[in-house]
């Protein structure tokens, strides 16, 4: 401890000694930092809006279907569940939101289009929060029921079945026995998704009115969970998959829709890998900070050692140098990427390349998302590879022969 | 009581084609409290002998002790620990560290050696008083003079109270007049402190202060005087 507190004081001093080399270094640590960190905040914040569309876009963060159903998704693999039982069983069981679908392919056709898509049977009030539809941003209104009788289509999918609230379509799927069901419902609303595939893709109609439909009693396809976190899916899963029995399965989000899995890993691993590329260009600057600071004290090095520090304090002092000269540096930069995130916290419009964020299944507005453990991550990421970097350095001062060193010219 | 006592001492550098002998199976004792002064003229071996008794630099054969410790045998370590014990340096020049007060700098070797702060506090000012340099105990290096930093490095050298204080060439970059001050205050040092000095130097001012004067040539003794201090 006592010698931490003489070698923090000279490590201190030696930084500000050479004060313009010492700003100029902490400017590039701090762009650095700030790099790391506001672009790993827009990325995240990029990754985290196609995951929670993707998740918004129905999986929910748990799923229960028919053990075949996600293999073949039709009428023939309902859940063995009824409406009443899955009440009985997940009913204020506490999850932040439930339901259970009818989801079937169908086709919609209109007085001169059809189209093939799939039929959502849903009860509106346990659908918040489990679907990505904007109940103020629909043409005309959305379902008030489980009974209600209209049918609500995406805006895109009106356009090209050339149709409009009020107009009447005939949705068509079959039944369990394969017979042909269908039945026509009026329009009573147009939504709109930040997914244009979404708007193309799927329709809504009142669940009971689907099971009519499809003669399927109280019968649905799927229960969607929704927990606290998707990142941590473990305890909605756990609770589900305690309350069912093997003649289901119980899929977490990332199973389902394996692709938004996969990206979320693919973004953990982009996170360290663009920390590493950032110092390794920092790298270059800190060790030819600390060689030349080495080097321009040599003979006060010799001096120390003359005086009786030992090597080992000697290898801790430019150690410590750095050390310093990281922190400084990083919280500067933390500080920086944390103002800079402020202005643009409530999204940041990028429709000007929409079309490709859109290809990617992101939307046009980018909320950057500043984790904790981003800011830690790159933090710890830099101070360790600073520790190693300056080792060389260190070492190579910490093995001076004192009267080498303090006739060094 | 023996402070130091070299025994058979052997140092060779090699210089371009040239091998250098420094020392030559050279051997001194000195007492405790001594006053020596090292004489010769450059090359003459004094610095390396002092470096051999310091610990900063090992002999090629022979025996270097300093009171009952062998130096010569020491690891790095050791040799660190016996410096910040037991040897207070004072060099011809680049004495101090330049990013600390002229205080500081005196409480340098105190703080490594852990002393309290108080205790640091109230040791260097006294020393500093003593050394005749009150007032100017937060000025770091570049703000004083030559003849000011060799005091704050003589402060530095015997606030902790050596066994042993080695001097090289300490009066080289001064005036005959800051020259003699400083060897004026080593004299006392020595008289009220009862510390070894060994002060390596070719200025022959230097040798009248002394109570011993080992004249050196080529790495050799070759004349070993006592004296009395003007």
């Amino acid at each position: 401890m006592r010698m931490l507190s003489v070698l923090s004081r000279l490590a201190w001093r030696y930084l500000w000694r050479n004060h313009r080399r010492t700003i100029v270094m902490l400017g590039a640590i701090s762009i650095g930092a700030w790099a790391m960190i506001f672009m790993t905040a827009l990325t995240r914040g990029m990754v985290d809006q196609m995951i929670l569309d993707g998740i918004s876009a129905l999986p929910g963060h748990v799923q229960v279907h028919h053990p075949d159903y996600l293999d073949d998704p039709s009428i023939n693999n309902l859940l063995p569940l009824d409406d009443e039982e899955l009440e009985r069983r997940f009913a204020g069981a506490g999850f932040v939101a439930w339901s259970s679908r009818v989801k079937v392919p169908a086709v919609i056709t209109s007085e001169r289009e059809s189209r093939g898509v799939t039929l959502l049977g849903i009860d509106p009030a346990a659908e918040r929060g489990l679907t990505f539809i904007d109940e103020e941003n629909i043409d005309g209104r959305f379902l008030e029921g489980p009974d209600d009788k209209g049918i609500v289509i995406g805006a895109k999918l009106a356009r090209t079945l050339e149709t409009e609230v009020g107009k009447r379509v005939v949705l068509m799927s079959q039944d369990p026995d394969n017979d042909i069901a269908d039945r026509g419902f009026r329009i009573i609303g147009l939504f709109h998704a930040s997914m244009p595939d979404h708007e193309d893709g799927y329709v809504f109609v009142g669940k009971r009115v689907a099971q009519n439909m499809l003669r399927i009693g109280g019968a649905t396809t799927e229960v969607v969970f929704l927990g606290d976190d998707y990142r941590n899916v473990e305890p909605t899963y756990e609770q589900v998959l305690a309350a069912v029995d093997g003649s289901v399965s119980v899929k977490r989000w990332n199973e389902v829709a394996t692709y938004l899995g996969s990206m979320l890993e693919v973004m953990d691993g982009f996170v360290v890998i663009w920390v590493i590329v950032i110092f390794l260009a920092l790298s270059f600057g800190l060790v030819n900070t600390l060689v030349m600071a080495v080097f321009e004290r040599v003979r006060e090095i010799g001096l120390m050692m003359a005086l009786g520090m030992k090597p080992s304090a000697i290898l801790g002092q430019i150690i410590l140098e750095s050390m310093l000269l990281l922190i400084v540096g990083l919280a500067i930069g933390d500080l920086l990427a944390w103002a800079s995130i402020q202005p643009i916290k409530d999204g940041l419009d990028i429709s000007i390349v929409a079309e490709g964020m859109e290809m990617m299944g992101a939307s046009s507005i980018l909320y950057p998302k500043l984790l904790l453990q981003d800011v830690v991550l790159a933090n710890v990421v830099v101070l360790i590879l600073g520790f190693l970097a300056s080792l060389s350095p260190a070492w190579r001062a910490s093995r001076y022969e004192p009267v080498e060193a303090i006739t060094k010219v | 009581m023996t402070a130091v006592r070299c025994v058979d001492l052997c140092k060779t550098y090699r210089q371009g084609d040239e091998d250098i002998k420094a020392l030559d199976h050279l051997s001194i004792e000195i007492d405790s409290g001594d006053f020596v002064c090292l004489m010769s003229p450059s090359g003459g071996g004094k610095t390396t002998l002092l470096n051999a008794i310091g610990g900063l630099d090992l002999p090629d054969s022979g025996e270097v002790w300093v009171g009952d410790q062998r130096v010569d045998r020491m690891s790095k370590g050791e040799l660190a620990d016996l410096r910040l014990a037991n040897i207070g340096f004072v060099f011809q020049a680049y004495n101090l560290i330049p990013v600390l007060t002229a205080q500081e700098n005196v409480e340098f070797v105190m703080q490594v050696q852990g002393v309290p702060s108080a205790e640091r506090r109230s040791k260097s000012l006294a020393i500093l008083e003593e050394v005749g340099l009150e007032g100017l105990e937060s000025r770091r290096p570049a703000e004083m003079s030559g003849g000011q930093q060799q005091r704050v490095a003589v402060a530095r050298a015997i606030v902790s109270r050596p066994e042993l204080v080695l001097a090289d060439e300490p009066t080289a970059n001064l005036d005959s007049r800051t020259s003699a001050e400083l060897m004026e205050l080593f004299v006392a040092l020595n008289e009220h402190h009862n510390t070894t000095f060994v002060i390596a130097t070719h200025d022959q001012s230097v040798m009248k202060y002394t109570r011993r004067l080992v004249r050196m040539r080529d790495g050799r003794i070759v004349e070993d005087i006592a004296q009395h201090a003007a």
